[in-house]
């Protein structure tokens, strides 16, 4: 089986987004990998809404690129999305609702009276997407009882009455399949023997992650795709002992971060674009004062309000370079669901191991996409914590910026140790006196970069190598794309090119010996990037000797593995690379 | 009132307020407000016998900010206009810290006055002690929120044609649990001033008048307008505080309202223990399970 994909379209505020998520969870319980993502419109009512999942019985890595299952609540979602159908897919619309459905295609037809039937058999127009997951159960022969068990779960809470008309409304449909199909599909999505696993998204995965690290402390200020987050944490956090705080702006988010992370809490905000613009100047605190904090900032289209509910990788630079002065960080790109988890440990670890701000990457594709993920093993993962003064070691000269050999410093913490300091913004002297002598900003700046080193380490460990050990053409991405560029290496290796990808977790510190290794292999280097800038091949550049193949994408819409194979297929194999557009200077063609 | 049992000074130990120094001497101007603040910030540590250890003064940018530099106390020194945030953050985390945050009237009005609103409807459990001068000491004399009306200043040669704000009229509409003004010129009142904010729990406001010499030396103007909040005024009736707080002429200092309400601190346990009561404290294993 290659991988069934559904796509159910409709109105905001419809339905169709929860009907997705239990489909999804559904298909999950039945043993398969899911890879699910949806857009919606940025108003609350109204405006076209997409749910998309992808189902098979092996680990998947992007949302596909055809569509297997399409299902239309309305006209507009078959004027969208009917041209995506495979060939030899399935159309399941509301003959209602969609009027002006196309008589001769190559893909079969179902025209269903979803919402009358809800009406008129169950009484409710309400039960209209149950009714349909009912369908879609008759249709591919989907275990019943998993999607009844989903039902009883999710309607518990409103009573007996309400789940049976739910039960109702899902039998009804399967029934109907039975007996009103004319026709009959290949595709069946039997039940696997396998081990459960876990259906989330990546904001999800972020909020678990960062509980197991020890998160005790999150503010943030609601924002779009980063709200969620919040909203997670502050359901479970205090039930641990944690603080989540809603602050009045971003600013007052991140103040608050560093006020906790300073008074010995592992602390974190996340954001979008717009905030972390408004938080640069406490990342430069964070640099200066030495307080190990966490920024998550779900990438949206920008720039300004821009498209807050569309996906783009537009705020690295902001992430590399925002805030005035010298001032270290480190940045992190978060490249599937999974890594979103195992991601945000390593960054709440590297904060508080290095003492420095670190910004976590994610977009909107990965927060609210969901995949399957399997349950972590608990045993293997690391968690780091502060240096703090030595106990044994009542000195009266302690000094919070000692300079040492890895620029690390042991950080006193107010309550626990009696070596009161004043944490500060301003250039300071070991003892955090402030001081301005030319030698002193000199030690201190080489001190604060010197932290770096051990995130090097790291940096060189999480990057990822997929394909052709011996490629002609290689691949650099960053951050969400991971999966679809490792399915369209696959793709090209499959069909004989030798082609290689290489993923960095960590952008700052780079990877440097890794990305070197990799440039010897093949200099001909496509960087897919979803933005207009090539803000990540500009950054190879001035670190490494590379001419970048620039591939952008800034349609608020991720890379499928088609378009990166149709940039590989274009590359590979000719000896001379057609200049690719040089942001700035000219427009794409 | 607030509960003293924590607060009390407590043997065997008994700190003074030379105890509370740092060894940096300030840096403000001779003959400056702040001087009078800080030393009765030491004073006020003393009274409570606090140890250093377990005291934040978390600052802002400008001349007063420099604060939390003289004390031996932990501090926090941050960006410009941040301190409020800043100390919030320090207290959530640590609710057993004693936090005071303090800066001058343009580090809290202008830059920081949208934290200002939150910090007062909240009750975040902080002293926050503004040193006003109504003008900009550190980038050497520009008009602040609170500078009057035609004030001839380096960034208002024709003088100011900004009406100054009300700090203690907007604290009180804001929701401020503990409201109050004193003047550095007046040690005494403003020692206790002091004493008495930290003890309230809660957000304890102080507008604590403090002459820039340099830049705009009221030194002489103040003393005629400054006048002793009335002893019959009802520090719980907020009407009444608004009152003495808009009268055009008289300067007040005191304590303009106080009241007693649940604290952030005090809400947030409260919301912990609510949410311990309806799913327990979740272990990963079980946040796993609401994802199969």
């Amino acid at each position: 089986m290659n991988g069934l994909v559904f796509r159910i379209g409709g109105e905001g505020g419809e339905g169709v987004i929860s009907m997705g998520e239990l489909l999804t969870l559904a298909c999950a319980r039945a043993g398969y990998d899911i890879y699910a993502y949806k857009t919606y419109p940025a108003e609350i009512k109204g405006g076209y809404a997409m749910w998309q999942v992808r189902v098979k019985d092996e680990l998947l890595l992007s949302q596909g690129d055809k569509v297997d299952v399409l299902i239309c609540f309305n006209q507009e979602s078959y004027d969208r999305d009917s041209r995506d159908i495979a060939d030899n897919g399935v159309l399941l619309y509301d003959i209602d609702q969609c009027p002006n459905v196309k008589e001769n295609t190559p893909y079969q037809k179902y025209g269903i009276p979803f919402s009358k039937l809800a009406v008129e058999k169950i009484g409710s127009k309400r039960s209209k997407n149950v009714l349909i997951l009912g369908i879609i159960s008759g249709l591919f022969d989907f275990h019943l009882e998993i999607m009844e068990e989903m039902v009883r779960q999710k309607w518990h809470h409103k009573g007996d009455t309400v789940v049976q008309k739910n039960l109702d409304a899902l039998r009804f449909g399967f029934e109907y399949v039975k007996e009103n199909l004319t026709f009959s599909l290949s595709l069946k999505i039997p039940k696997l023997d396998k081990e459960p696993t876990m259906v989330l998204s990546g904001n999800e995965s972020i909020c678990l992650g960062a509980i197991l690290a020890g998160l005790k402390y999150y503010a943030g200020y609601p924002i779009t795709p980063a709200s969620d987050i919040m909203e997670w944490l502050s359901e479970k956090l205090p039930a641990l002992d944690g603080t989540v705080i809603q602050t009045e702006d971003e600013i007052s988010a991140l103040a608050s971060v560093l006020g906790a992370s300073y008074a010995g809490a592992k602390s974190m905000t996340a954001t979008s674009g717009p905030g972390l613009s408004l938080m640069c100047e406490l990342i430069g605190l964070a640099s200066m004062a030495e307080i190990p904090a966490v920024i998550v900032d779900v990438q949206r289209g920008g720039p300004s309000t821009g498209m807050p509910t569309k996906v783009e990788q537009s705020d690295l630079n902001l992430a590399l370079y925002g805030a005035h002065g010298d001032s270290p960080r480190v940045v992190m790109a978060l490249s599937s669901v999974e890594d979103c988890f195992y991601g945000i440990i390593r960054a709440i670890n590297i904060a508080e191991r290095t003492q420095l701000p670190v910004i976590v990457l994610s977009d909107q594709y990965l927060a609210q996409r969901k995949a399957s993920m399997r349950i972590p093993d608990l045993s293997h993962i690391e968690f780091e914590t502060r240096l703090e003064p030595d106990p044994a070691e009542q000195s009266s000269d302690y000094k919070r910026y000692a300079l040492t050999e890895s620029g690390i410093s042991p950080m006193a913490i107010p309550g626990k140790h009696p070596y009161g300091y004043v944490a500060t913004g301003i250039e300071h002297e070991e003892t955090a006196k402030p001081g301005y002598s030319r030698k002193l900003h000199d030690d201190m700046t080489n001190k604060r970069f010197k932290k770096l080193k051990t995130v090097h380490e790291d940096s060189n460990k999480y990057v990822k190598f997929y394909g052709e050990p011996q490629p002609e053409v290689g691949i650099i991405g960053w951050g969400s794309s991971e999966g679809v560029i490792r399915e369209a290496v696959k793709i090209a290796n499959a069909n004989g090119m030798k082609v290689a990808a290489l993923h960095p977790k960590i952008i700052s510190p780079l990877p440097y010996r890794s990305i070197d290794e990799f440039l010897a292999l093949t200099k001909k280097v496509i960087v897919p990037e979803m933005n207009y800038t090539g803000q990540f091949a500009n950054y190879l550049m001035a670190w490494h000797d590379i001419k970048p193949i620039r591939l952008n994408k800034y349609q608020g819409m991720p890379f499928t593995p088609d378009d990166i194979l149709a940039k590989i297929e274009e590359v590979y194999g000719k000896t001379h690379i057609k200049e690719t557009h040089s942001p700035f200077y000219s427009v794409p063609e | 009132m607030a509960e003293k049992e924590t607060l009390e000074p407590q043997p065997p130990l008994k700190r003074e307020a030379k105890d509370y120094k740092s060894g940096n001497e300030p840096i403000w101007c001779p003959g400056c407000g702040d001087f009078g603040v800080l030393a009765s910030l030491y004073d006020a540590l003393a009274v409570y016998n606090f140890d250093p250890k377990d005291v934040v003064v978390v600052s802002g940018i400008g001349c007063s900010s420099r604060l939390p530099g003289f004390l031996n106390t932990y501090g926090f020194h941050g960006v410009h206009g941040r301190a409020l945030p800043i100390g919030m953050g320090v207290k959530l985390a640590n609710p057993e810290l004693n936090v005071i945050v303090t800066g001058g009237d343009g580090d809290g009005f202008a830059i920081g006055g949208g934290h200002i609103p939150h910090a007062c409807r909240r009750n975040v459990d902080l002293t926050y002690i503004v040193m006003d001068n109504e003008i900009y000491g550190l980038t050497k004399g520009q008009i602040s929120p609170t500078s009057p009306l035609g004030l001839d200043t380096g960034s208002t040669p024709e003088g100011s044609i900004e009406n100054p704000l009300n700090p203690i009229a907007l604290c009180l509409i804001y929701g401020a649990s503990f409201v109050s003004r004193a003047y550095s010129g007046k040690r005494q009142e403003m020692n206790k001033l002091i004493v008495r904010a930290i003890d309230h729990k809660g957000f304890s406001f102080i507008d604590a008048y403090s002459p820039c010499i340099t830049f705009y030396d009221t030194y002489k103007i103040w003393p005629q307008k400054i006048v002793p909040i009335p002893e019959d005024h009802d520090t719980s009736d907020l009407m009444a505080a608004l009152k003495l707080a808009l009268d055009p002429e008289k300067m007040y200092v005191g304590i303009f309202y106080e009241k007693r309400e649940p604290s952030l601190v005090e809400r947030e346990d409260s919301i912990r223990k609510v949410l311990k009561e309806k799913i327990g404290s979740p272990s990963i294993q079980s946040l796993f399970e609401l994802f199969q």
